[in-house]
């Protein structure tokens, strides 16, 4: 995948906290970030998925003029789809090697790692593939390391 | 505030409830934040007549985001070195989760102190949605 510029954002970070019901300052109130240890507004740690507003290409979110697979007129815009469960997230780790501010603008590469199969009782076979993404700042220095797997289910995972 | 690593000892544990009945709304607001528009998560259409679950479920990504809350609270600001999960299993909307970090030790690497965190993250049955693991600087 081509490399992803990523432009972190006081608002962007702003609304992120909101969303996952963070109230600490250090994301919102640039006076009290400053007093902080961190010296600033900061992103919380998991901001750095949010990658995904700058990719242009990323297939979650709907673009104009193409068939969308959410709901509309019908249960699925995109008609004879499989209703397997699709892909789904199954682990996520990042490693910092500085925190991320409004005013770093980051290069963010994803290289494919490892693949591998399992079958579970949950939801039939299950699809391993792992993802390598490299956060790096404007001086070209690594910031985020993450890894990601995500798995792709034979059927929706059964509950209980 | 950061933790200080001689007043810390194995087995020690911080816990938050990082949220109480988890709106729909706030999945919505997530998927805004982070772009990850998938309609598993935002679009009850979808998800119940085609993929075949019984109501939109959160993405694993907010679950670490809002234990990520409990992390950085008991941690302190820009402290985290690593942070790590598993997704165990789906999170729907009206769960209220507690989220757990266990000091597993507590070490030194080139002069910096270090802890060492397991995590794990329980729905309202005692059901674990996510299991990980951090690392964090210590004074």
């Amino acid at each position: 995948m081509a490399k992803i510029t990523f432009p972190v954002e006081a608002s962007h970070i702003m609304m992120f906290a909101r969303s996952i019901g963070d109230t600490n300052p250090v994301y919102h109130d640039a006076e009290a970030a400053k007093k902080t240890e961190a010296g600033g507004i900061i992103a919380p740690p998991s901001f750095a998925q949010s990658v995904a507003q700058f990719n242009p290409d990323y297939f979650l979110r709907p673009k104009p003029g193409q068939p969308w697979f959410g709901s509309g007129k019908t249960a699925s815009g995109v008609e004879g789809k499989a209703s397997s469960s699709g892909g789904l997230h199954a682990e996520q780790h990042f490693e910092f090697h500085r925190h991320i501010g409004p005013g770093d603008v980051l290069s963010v590469e994803t290289k494919p790692g490892a693949s591998w199969e399992k079958e579970s009782k949950r939801a039939g076979k299950l699809m391993f593939r792992e993802s390598i993404t490299e956060y790096r700042d404007q001086n070209g220095n690594l910031v985020i390391t993450a890894r990601s797997v995500g798995v792709t289910t034979e059927r929706p995972v059964s509950q209980g | 505030m950061a933790l200080k690593a001689s007043a810390l000892k194995v087995g020690d544990t911080h816990s938050e409830r990082v949220v109480d009945n988890l709106s729909r709304t706030q999945i919505v607001q997530y998927a805004g934040t982070s772009g990850d528009y998938n309609p598993l998560h935002t679009d009850e259409v979808y998800t119940t007549q085609v993929a075949g679950y019984p109501s939109v479920f959160a993405h694993g990504m907010l679950t670490m985001g809002l234990t990520g809350k409990m992390l950085t609270n008991y941690v302190g600001d820009g402290r985290l070195t690593k942070f790590g999960v598993r997704f165990t299993n789906q999170v729907w909307p009206g769960d209220t989760l507690d989220a757990t970090a266990t000091v597993a030790a507590i070490r030194e690497e080139g002069g910096v102190k270090l802890v060492d965190l397991t995590l794990s993250t329980v729905n309202q049955d005692g059901k674990e949605v996510m299991t990980g693991n951090a690392t964090a600087r210590a004074d």
